[in-house]
């Protein structure tokens, strides 16, 4: 087991390290750079300030230069904010991200998984097919459609909730649903045709055939056993939603970190690319890791060597 | 002997989208007390669908159109699902086919007993119940009972878990016990010691089983009667000895001549019944068994035959048993050869 983890986190180390070398090479093979901008900049100030950042260094060196400062935790400085690091960034960025991220997790949590129960259990029935109608919507409709709706009826026809910012508790009600909106959709899905699928299996024929009633026949016996499938897709959806959404963040004016990853590679910010792609990637990561860890307390068949 | 279950003209069928699959057409039969019935047939013959419509344990799509279950004086087919549940288990349990996913991988084999017993007595005590639990499987025999209490299926053999089910079955001391095809699935040694198994467990507690197999040879190792159904009705019904001595239906006599015994003159091959069961959509006017019967005549395939008593409680579904019928290719006229040994 001990073996097994080490063996994990090894792994973990060289896809990040993967996966920084291919950000780098892909990041300066776009034309252009941090300092080449719409007005003229003259080429001294521009080699200066390649100098100043080592940027007029051959890749390979600018590469491993960077991969160092990884090592003691630095993501090095900014290259269009002066006076700003990207670790400011996350710092900043990360926890609004995560609190927004966080909520709608629990939102979806809570909503997709008594939908999909009562359109399984009610299989066929109305209930079933307003949920499914309900999701089919939830999965179509992008994001930022769904939020203009909301604040079209909420915010400015009812005037119930503001229309952005998230000083108050009433702020996060619009962007919650609208973040959470396709991944309710889809875990409802996933766990009405998951548990849908353990229902017909013999071993709940032997739960009712012990004269369990249909609740504890679905939440003794078949709900462990359909979770395992949402619990796979949590953990990508964890770290999707804790790193922030470029759009509803823009939408509704939240000064999370998914508006830097967008911003700071159309301003080609070398640094910021490199350190919002890596953390969202070791973000992932974790949280993979943290659903096999899952896995192996659920299910006894599943152990790890 | 009192009969402790009986069934009246069970009619159940599927609502299916490609119709109505008539799987069980009127069968009739009583189990009585203490008694091991045999239920034998092939695959769709609607054995299994029988036994789970005693319980109700069938699909959603599986409606009981008509007949009467009566086990203790009510009707199972009319009763209330509180009071399903609590015969479930209780009075009346079961045994499946595939020991293998009749368990819940999840949960480890003692808890899934113990359900079992908690759900039913809930007066009992955790304690009390562990009890009873590692009793149980010392009596089918798991050893270390103590150790496989918290053992989960996947680390147990067809075998054991299947003495897992029985265990579980027993747990409540039922009335009757139904085991659909509980050795199919395992190896003949294993399959040996369930039987032997069974029929203790019959003996000490007096329990009733209706044990479902196509397999003619354990139903002569277990069984104290025989009912043989075939197209979703009962063809054969007899006393142990009468079905292998006496058998008075061609499809019985096929199901014979079917098994293979060890002392057989090795020149002589097994003999399949040729063709297969009917389409239980457009179940056959006449005798279902008649298209594929050998001495079937032409009111075989227009009409269907009344069971007719032979001697006591031994009673089968065929024309050639007709007074009326032609000695002439009849393995069951009264007078001349028997038309076929099937010995």
């Amino acid at each position: 087991m001990v073996r097994y983890f080490a063996k994990r986190i090894g792994i973990m180390i060289i896809a990040l390290f993967m996966i920084a070398l291919v950000t780098f090479v892909i990041m300066h093979s776009i034309p252009g750079g941090p300092f080449t901008s719409d007005r003229k900049t003259s080429p001294e100030v521009e080699a200066a300030l390649n100098a100043k950042f080592n940027l007029d260094a051959p890749l390979p060196e600018q590469f491993f230069d960077y991969v160092g400062g990884l090592l003691h935790g630095d993501f090095g400085p900014s290259y269009k904010y002066p006076g700003k690091t990207v670790n400011d960034f996350i710092y900043n960025g990360f926890p609004v991200s995560a609190k927004l991220g966080g909520i709608t997790i629990l939102f979806v949590l809570l909503a997709a998984i008594p939908m999909g129960v009562v359109a399984a259990v009610k299989n066929g029935k109305w209930v079933d097919m307003a949920v499914m109608a309900l999701a089919t919507i939830g999965v179509t409709i992008p994001s930022f459609i769904i939020a203009s709706l909301l604040i079209y009826l909420f915010s400015y026809r009812l005037n119930w909730l503001p229309t952005y910012g998230i000083d108050t508790w009433k702020g996060y009600i619009l962007p919650v649903v609208a973040l959470g909106g396709y991944s309710i959709s889809y875990m409802a899905r996933l766990m009405r045709s998951s548990l849908l699928e353990v229902m017909g299996q013999d071993y709940i024929r032997t739960a009712r055939a012990k004269g369990l009633s249909e609740v504890k026949v679905v939440f003794r016996h078949a709900m462990r056993n359909a979770l395992i499938p949402v619990i796979t897709v949590l953990g990508p959806t964890i770290a999707n939603l804790m790193t922030g959404s470029f759009v509803i963040e823009k939408i509704f004016a939240i000064p999370g970190l998914g508006g830097y990853l967008v911003n700071s590679v159309t301003q080609r910010d070398y640094t910021t690319i490199m350190g919002v792609t890596i953390f969202y990637a070791t973000f992932l990561m974790v949280m993979i890791f943290v659903v096999d860890i899952f896995y192996c307390l659920i299910d006894p068949r599943i152990k790890y060597e | 002997m009192e009969p402790i279950l009986t069934i009246e003209n069970l009619k159940t069928s599927f609502m299916t989208s490609n119709g109505e699959v008539q799987a069980v057409r009127g069968v009739s039969f009583t189990v009585g007390k203490g008694e091991i019935v045999g239920l034998v047939g092939e695959s769709g013959s609607g054995k299994s669908v029988t036994s789970m419509s005693i319980l109700r344990l069938l699909a959603d799509t599986a409606r009981i159109k008509e007949g009467k279950i009566l086990f203790e004086g009510e009707d199972l087919a009319k009763c209330s699902k509180a009071q399903m549940r609590k015969i479930r288990g209780g009075k009346i349990s079961m045994i499946f086919q595939d020991p293998m996913s009749s368990l819940n991988p999840l949960i480890p084999v003692g808890k899934q007993v113990a359900e079992m017993i908690r759900e039913h007595h809930p007066e009992k005590s955790g304690e009390e119940i562990r009890k009873e639990v590692l009793e149980l499987f010392a009596r089918v025999r798991i050893p270390e009972p103590e150790k496989r209490y918290k053992s989960f299926p996947h680390e147990f053999s067809g075998g054991m878990r299947q003495r897992v089910m029985i265990a579980m079955a027993l747990a409540n001391r039922p009335e009757l016990l139904i085991a659909d095809e509980p050795t199919t699935a395992l190896d003949v040694t294993i399959q040996d010691q369930i039987l032997k198994q069974l029929r203790e467990l019959e003996k000490q507690f007096g329990t009733s089983i209706i044990f479902i197999t196509h397999d003619l040879g354990v139903v002569a190792e277990l069984c104290d009667r025989v009912i043989v159904l075939y197209g979703g009705l009962v063809m054969e019904e007899a006393p142990i000895d009468d079905i292998f001595e006496n058998p008075k239906h061609p499809y019985t006599l096929g199901l014979l001549a079917s098994i293979p015994s060890v002392d057989q003159d090795k020149s002589r091959r097994l003999q399949p019944i040729p063709g297969s069961p009917p389409d239980m959509t457009k179940p056959p006017e006449g005798c279902p068994f008649a298209p594929r019967c050998k001495y079937a005549r032409v009111i075989c395939g227009r009409e269907l035959p009344e069971m007719t008593e032979i001697s006591q409680g031994h009673r089968s579904r065929c024309w050639l048993l007709d007074p009326e019928a032609p000695a002439e290719n009849n393995p069951f006229a009264e007078t001349g050869e028997r038309g076929e040994s099937h010995e």
